[in-house]
C-alpha cells in the first residue's frame, strides 16, 4: 500500500482557544479511518516542533479516542496572553491554522 | 428543557437573540457577556461613575428581547451585571418601565466581587507570587460563583436574573437543577449540565460560528447565523439545535470542535460546581442540525472557587500605515528600522517593540509557508506597552510622521491607545464567598 503525505487541513479540523497564556487546540479527523495514523504522528513532541519557537513551555495532548480527536494544551504558547502579548493575535484564534498545517502521511 | 444562548460574549449580536426569544419556544434564554478584560474594563468604569460597569448593550438587549420573552413564559439569565450588578438590575427596572412590563422581578446575585478581601499576602499560586510583587494598582476581583449562588434567584421566580462574574455554565446547570431538582450533589448529572452549559455558553460556536473554512468546512448562510437551542432531560441527555430557518448549522463537527473549547483534560473540568468528565461523551447526528451528546458524567467539584485579580496593565500603543506596489515589503522594513531607531534614541523608548509585516507572516511568526507570500501589498504594525501615555503616543507619532519622512509611498496611518490590564488567578474557600440575591419589582 502506497503512501501519501498531506497537511492536516485535508483531512482535519481544529479550534484554538485560549486561558491566560496557555492555548489548547482540540484536532478532530474528518474520517476516522484516518485517526490511527493522525494519533501516531501528531504527538506532543511533534506538535512542539512544529510551532517551533511560538511556544515557549510544554505541550500536552490528550486523546480523546471515541470522538477520535486530540487535545493539545501549550502552555507559555501567547506571547504573555491576550492581555500582554503584542501580537496582533494576542487569544491565539488562528493557531489551529499552524496545527492544520502540519503534514502526515496517510496510506492512500 | 429548551434553552437558548442570547449571547456568547459581550459584544455579541442582537438579531439572533430576538429571534430566539420570539420563535425559540424557550424556558429560558441565558446572556453570557463577561471575560476576564470585560470586568476589569467594568470595574474601572465602576470606579469613574459608581453606576456604571455593566455590560453596556445591557439596556439594548432588555429593551429588544424582554417584552418577548415576558409574552412567552421564558426567564432571561445573565452575567451582564459584570462589576456592578445592582446598578444593572436598577438598569433593567428601568427598561421594564419604558417598556410597560409591570409585575416582573428581577434577582440580583451578589457576592462575587472579593476585592476587599484582597491584600498584599494574597498568593497567586499559578504566578508564584503574591499581589504585592505584581506591582501593579489592583483593579478589581471577582470569584466564579456557581449554580448554588443562582438557584435563590430562580426560586424567586424572577423573570430575570443579573449576576456579575456568574461562571458561563453554571448559568445554565442553575437553570437545570432548578427545573428538575438535581441534587448539588448528582455529581454525573451536574457533569451533564455542566457539559450543556460549556456546549452553548459561546453562542454561535456551536451553530457555524469560528467554523468555516471555505473549500473545507462551509457553512449555510453565516451572515445570519443563529444561536444555539439546547434541550436538556430530567436524565441529562442534550440535544443542541438552532431554530430552522436561522443561518449556521449544528452538525457533529461544530459540536465536536466546541466540546473542547478553551478545555484543558477533558476528563477534569473544574468549575464551581462540579469537576465536569467529557472525556467518554457520545455524540449523534441525529441529521437537519439536530446533535445528541450523551456520555457526560463528573466528579466532586474543586475545594476553592477560582478568583480573577485584576491590575492596571498600562497602555497598548497600536500605529499602522501602508505600503503597496512592488518593493513594499521592503518599504515596510525599512519603515520598521527608522520607527524603531527613533523611539529609542529620540523618545528613550526601552520597553519591547514589536513590529508587523502584516500581510507576511505578522500573526504566525514562526511558521513557515514557504515563499508564497505576496509582498505587493504590506501594512507596518508598531507596538508596545506603555505606563506612560507620552510614550504611547510616541509610537502613534513616530509611525505617522513616516508620511512625509520615511519611504516612499506610505499611507493609511492609523493609530490608537488602548488601557490594558494584567490579570492573575487567586483560590478562595468556597465558605469565603457568601452570596445573596437582591429582588428588585417593576
Amino acid at each position: 500500500m502506497s503512501r501519501r503525505t498531506l497537511p492536516l487541513r485535508a483531512i482535519a479540523h481544529a479550534r484554538a482557544g485560549d486561558k491566560g497564556n496557555t492555548s489548547n487546540i482540540s484536532l478532530w479527523v474528518n474520517d476516522p479511518a484516518h485517526f490511527a495514523a493522525v494519533r501516531d504522528q501528531v504527538t506532543a513532541d511533534a506538535v512542539k516542533h512544529h510551532f517551533g519557537a511560538q511556544v515557549h513551555g510544554t505541550v500536552a495532548r490528550h486523546v480523546v479516542p471515541r470522538l477520535h480527536g486530540l487535545n493539545f494544551v501549550m502552555t507559555a504558547a501567547l506571547d504573555g496572553g491576550v492581555n500582554g502579548s503584542l501580537n496582533l493575535d494576542g487569544h491565539g484564534k488562528s493557531w489551529s491554522f499552524i496545527l492544520l498545517d502540519m503534514h502526515v502521511q496517510i496510506d492512500a | 428543557m429548551r434553552i437558548g444562548c442570547g449571547a456568547g460574549f459581550s459584544a455579541d449580536r442582537l438579531d439572533p437573540a430576538v429571534d430566539l426569544a420570539r420563535d425559540g419556544k424557550l424556558d429560558a434564554l441565558v446572556f453570557e457577556c463577561v471575560g476576564e478584560r470585560t470586568l476589569a474594563f467594568g470595574h474601572r468604569d465602576r470606579c469613574a461613575n459608581p453606576d456604571a460597569g455593566y455590560n453596556t448593550l445591557l439596556a439594548t438587549r432588555l429593551m429588544a428581547v424582554w417584552p418577548l420573552t415576558v409574552r412567552n413564559g421564558c426567564r432571561i439569565v445573565t452575567n451582564m451585571g459584570a462589576a456592578n450588578p445592582i446598578a444593572a438590575g436598577h438598569a433593567a427596572v428601568s427598561v421594564a418601565r419604558d417598556r410597560g412590563l409591570r409585575g416582573q422581578s428581577v434577582a440580583v446575585v451578589l457576592g462575587d466581587d472579593v476585592t476587599d478581601r484582597i491584600n498584599e499576602d494574597t498568593s497567586l499560586p499559578l504566578s508564584n507570587c503574591s499581589v504585592g510583587d505584581i506591582g501593579r494598582d489592583l483593579i478589581g476581583a471577582n470569584a466564579y460563583i456557581g449554580a448554588d449562588a443562582i438557584l435563590p434567584a430562580l426560586e424567586a421566580d424572577a423573570s430575570l436574573v443579573i449576576g456579575g462574574r456568574l461562571a458561563d455554565p453554571s448559568m445554565f446547570l442553575a437553570l437545570l437543577r432548578h427545573r428538575f431538582g438535581w441534587d448539588a450533589a448528582d455529581w454525573p448529572r451536574l457533569g451533564a449540565g455542566i457539559l450543556a452549559g460549556h456546549l452553548m455558553e459561546c453562542g454561535a460556536q456551536i451553530t457555524g460560528g469560528y467554523f468555516a473554512d471555505p473549500g473545507h468546512k462551509d457553512v449555510p448562510n453565516l451572515a445570519f447565523v443563529g444561536y444555539p437551542i439546547a434541550e436538556v432531560g430530567a436524565d441529562g441527555a442534550i440535544t443542541i439545535t438552532k431554530l430552522p430557518d436561522a443561518g449556521g448549522m449544528v452538525t457533529e463537527a461544530t459540536v465536536k470542535e466546541q466540546l473542547l473549547y478553551e478545555v484543558h483534560d477533558p476528563a477534569r473540568y473544574l468549575t464551581p460546581d462540579v469537576t465536569a468528565d467529557f472525556s467518554n461523551v457520545r455524540i449523534a447526528d441525529r441529521g437537519g442540525d439536530r446533535v445528541a451528546l450523551y456520555g457526560a458524567t463528573g466528579t466532586r467539584q474543586p475545594d476553592t472557587l477560582k478568583v480573577t485579580v485584576a491590575f492596571d496593565g498600562g497602555l497598548l500603543a497600536e500605529a499602522e500605515v501602508s505600503y503597496a506596489g512592488r518593493g513594499a515589503a521592503d518599504r515596510a522594513r525599512l519603515a520598521a528600522e527608522i520607527t524603531e531607531t527613533r523611539l529609542r534614541r529620540v523618545h528613550g523608548v526601552t520597553e519591547e517593540l514589536r513590529s508587523d509585516l502584516i500581510g507576511l507572516r505578522s500573526l504566525h511568526a514562526h511558521a513557515d509557508y514557504g515563499d508564497s507570500a505576496p509582498d505587493t501589498d504590506i501594512r507596518l504594525r508598531v507596538a508596545s506597552r506603555f505606563e506612560s501615555r507620552e510614550r504611547a503616543e510616541a509610537v502613534l507619532w513616530e509611525v505617522e510622521s513616516l508620511l512625509c519622512s520615511g519611504p516612499a509611498g506610505g499611507g493609511g496611518f492609523r493609530g490608537r491607545i488602548t488601557p490594558s490590564i494584567v490579570t492573575h488567578d487567586a483560590f478562595l474557600p468556597r465558605g469565603d464567598v457568601p452570596t445573596r440575591i437582591e429582588v428588585l419589582n417593576t
